[in-house]
């Protein structure tokens, strides 16, 4: 039985943020789920795909965080409690029918997991999607544990229900990614078959429609604001004559700052967790009760405008700081020191921290970054297609294990903005430098937002070669299904969408589907597509060996080892190909038998051919 | 109990999330507060791995600079590396042997000297315990249980209010059971080598 199913209630187990958020949706009884990966969510559609193979809780990835929600949306209004999961990013993809489904409402409770994710630990921007609340109207909570991430995930389904509006649960990286002490509940049997009330006056948003119901969503902001202003998990903790306002992570380094300091006594905490509405009435309470407030939160100082407006509404005029005090700032994480600092700095109190020791007199070290693994289709191609074109190419690429070819000395990547940017934004770079541009985009990402940039292409007479890069799989979050994927592979029945068709479907004219292992198909593939004038593209297909080793069974193939009487020593393989399985001992370049997977590709760079297959 | 705060620093596929797991695992069955984090990401693509415990009541989950009391380390250069973790009171427990980042291999960086790093390292800090993992790992029967060699080592130093039996109850809990045996092993390993130091 899954791990998340098993343990009775009152078990405690120590959970991830993520593992609590699926166990808190059981303990609700969600019915139905969907997502799209995205770190640091992809533990809660994991636990959830799993989940589903053994339970009727319906499961799905789908094609991207729109979908996801529009999928959901259906079953919701159908009266299935319902839970959608994305990283922060994610809601930008998302945020048009969220918008409006804020209007329409939903009738089964909705949750909507957005994982933010402060310094950017695996995401383009550190967006703060505390702002997507207030754009959209929908209540928000944010859990400071991942206790507190079971309970509100469980609460968040009555309360939507209570409103008939989907709910906001936001996260960040350190709750998501960290694990606590969580006391399990009851899992009740799931309600799965719905039914759909016709009432186009709610659900068809023409304007006359919509305008009634934009009436509709303030009444039920009131409502929700009632909720927030007496929520348990909005909380005064002490007495103090000292406030501090702080919600999610901060929460808990402010409670071991003050704790350190040995100031509890002197101190008021408010804790924000059912943030938006802004629970105005118990900010107005605390701020009778305190002469100076300190906001602690990270990112964007939210928290910090919405208190200073409260309380110039109510002609309180105490000082009230945040971002600029000590070290608190709208950059990245907060973390305990830098909290700690910044309270007894603004309060004046005296504190002891643990100097780091010396560094300075640490030798240099080499850097660590992380690589394409050895045997990775994407060197391949990234190699095939520099030795066509070198550096006269522009290069746009997307977002997945690949744009890890930015990388020297493959350095085939010149911008990324988000998912599916490469295959449109490619079209403004050839139409307005002339020059040849060749686009790089993982096959889950030509699904999840690159068709739409391709069609442009092509419908708007542009010359750029997209190149899908299908390695079987959405590899960089953790080997997750897409509509491409051979899905027998994962015991699943879903059918399978073959891009060669949908690109063909396209019209698209000059295409060539290629092994990336043979380097001189490959290459004449991209010189047949730069000479194209118009759209062409380039399918590179080949498993990602990581997901190959779990799925399929192992393969016979030969490691690789260099002829030293052949070998001539002029580096191409190292400083052009660059496996992290070569190595170089005694002033010769080596090949570790442990990580070679017999790829062959570095023997036919080698000009010598002295790599060969070992005996 | 005081607050502990340990840090644990790796390479992709050390097993650094399956150690604090399994510390974290018997801070509970030992009936103490524990808060673990983890950084996920690049591990599988060779990138450097950290995760920390927390334990004794505090609400934090991540541990600032200055402020660990054991950097635990399965790799010498990220030992150097997160260094800044430590105070002049900490404790550093490392593994000696080095896993060559890609850069260093193709001649593109130069690898510390370890000897000396080591020397460097423990005037430093209070404490410094230093074994070769990989070598205990290989005798307990498995070149991929060096990490819970390392959790060896930290049971025997007696920096947390931890005995051997939470690590053994703990371990039976996390491993699978066909594992078992060669971690409980390599466990009994470490403890045994840090203890002769």
């Amino acid at each position: 039985m899954h791990a998340l199913l098993s343990g009775k209630p009152g078990d405690q187990q120590l959970l991830l943020g993520n593992e609590a958020i699926v166990r808190g949706a059981l303990e609700a009884g969600v019915a139905f789920a969907t997502a799209y990966p995205g770190t640091p969510s992809s533990e809660v559609p994991l636990n959830f795909f799993q989940i589903k193979q053994e339970t009727d809780l319906y499961f799905e990835y789908s094609t991207n965080e729109k979908v996801a929600l529009e999928v959901a949306a259906g079953a919701a209004v159908s009266g299935l409690r319902t839970m959608v999961t994305m990283k922060h990013v994610g809601v930008n993809v998302a945020a048009d029918p969220l918008m409006t489904l804020a209007y329409t409402g939903v009738n089964g409770g909705m949750v909507i997991l957005t994982a933010d994710d402060p310094s950017l630990f695996s995401s383009q921007n550190e967006q703060d999607n505390r702002f997507y609340a207030r754009l959209s109207g929908l209540p928000m909570l944010e859990p400071t544990t991942p206790q507190e991430a079971k309970d509100m995930t469980i609460y968040a389904f009555e309360l939507s229900e209570k409103l008939r509006l989907p709910i906001l649960l936001r996260t960040t990286t350190r709750i998501n990614h960290s694990r606590g002490i969580v006391t399990l509940g009851e899992i009740p049997p799931r309600q799965t078959k719905g039914n759909f009330v016709k009432d186009p006056f709610s659900y068809v948003t023409v304007p006359a429609v919509s305008r009634t119901l934009h009436v509709k969503l303030l009444k039920k902001y009131d409502q929700a604001l009632e909720e927030a202003n007496r929520s348990s998990f909005n909380a005064i903790i002490g007495q103090g004559k000292w406030g501090i306002i702080t919600q999610g992570v901060s929460f808990c380094y402010v409670q071991d700052a003050l704790q350190e300091l040995e100031v509890e006594g002197a101190f008021s905490v408010l804790k924000m967790g059912f943030s938006y509405p802004f629970p105005q009435q118990l900010v107005e309470k605390f701020l009778s009760q305190v002469d100076k407030v300190l906001v602690v939160e990270e990112l964007e100082p939210i928290m910090e405008e919405a208190v200073l407006a409260t309380a110039q509404r109510i002609g309180r005029q105490i000082p009230i700081q945040g971002k600029g005090i000590g070290l608190l700032n709208r950059l990245f994480e907060n973390e305990p020191v830098r909290v700690k600092k910044s309270i007894a700095q603004y309060f004046d109190l005296p504190y002891q921290v643990k100097e780091p020791v010396e560094i300075t007199d640490l030798p240099a070290l080499p850097g660590r970054p992380p690589n394409l693994c050895p045997g990775c289709p994407h060197r391949s191609i990234f190699y095939s297609v520099k030795k066509v074109v070198g550096q006269e190419a522009i290069f746009p690429t997307d977002i997945g294990c690949y744009t890890l070819g930015v990388l020297p000395p493959l350095s085939v990547a010149d911008f990324v903005i988000c998912m599916g940017s490469s295959a449109s934004s490619a079209a403004g770079f050839s139409r307005a430098t002339d020059k040849p541009v060749i686009a790089f985009i993982g096959d889950s990402t030509f699904f999840h937002s690159g068709i739409t940039g391709l069609i442009n292409g092509f419908h708007n007479n542009h010359k750029f070669t997209l190149v899908i890069l299908d390695n079987g799989t959405t590899a960089m979050t953790g080997h997750q299904p897409h509509p491409g994927v051979d899905s027998t592979l994962l015991g699943q029945p879903n059918n399978r969408v073959s891009i060669e068709a949908l690109v063909q479907g396209i019209g698209i004219k000059m295409i060539t589907v290629v092994n990336p292992k043979k380097v001189k198909e490959t290459m004449e593939a991209v010189k047949k597509s730069l000479a194209f004038e118009g759209v062409s593209v380039i399918i590179s297909q080949e498993i990602c060996p990581l997901y190959a080793r779990r799925v399929l069974p192992p393969t016979k193939a030969k490691t690789f080892t260099v002829n030293e009487s052949r070998c001539k020593n002029h580096r191409d393989c190292v400083n052009l190909f660059a496996c992290p399985a070569f190595y170089i001992e005694k002033d010769r370049v080596q090949i570790n038998e442990n990580l070679c997977i017999g790829c062959a590709v570095c023997a036919q760079v080698c000009p010598e051919h002295a790599i060969l297959p070992r005996k | 109990m005081n607050t502990k705060r340990i840090v644990f620093v790796g390479v992709g596929g050390q097993g650094n999330l399956l150690s604090s797991q399994v510390l974290g695992e018997a801070a509970l069955l030992a009936g103490f507060p524990v808060n673990v984090s983890e950084v996920h990401g690049m591990a599988q693509r060779g990138g450097v791995v950290e995760s920390a415990v927390v334990m004794g009541g505090a609400l934090s989950s991540i541990v600032s600079d200055g402020e660990a009391d054991v950097l635990l380390s399965f790799e010498p250069s990220e030992t150097l590396r997160a260094l800044a973790k430590c105070s002049p009171g900490s404790t550093v427990i490392t593994n000696i042997v080095p896993l060559v980042p890609f850069t260093v291999a193709v001649g593109k960086g130069a690898y510390p000297d370890i000897k000396a790093s080591l020397e460097l390292i423990r005037k430093k800090v209070k404490r410094l315990i230093a074994l070769n993992a990989n070598a205990l790992a290989e005798e307990a029967g498995s070149a991929m249980a060096g990490n819970i060699v390392m959790l060896g080592a930290l049971a025997q130093s007696g920096i947390l209010p931890l005995t051997r039996e939470h690590f053994l109850a703990a371990l039976k809990k996390t491993i699978k059971k066909k594992l078992l045996d060669v971690n409980l092993k390599a466990f009994d390993l470490g403890f045994e080598a840090a203890a002769r130091l």
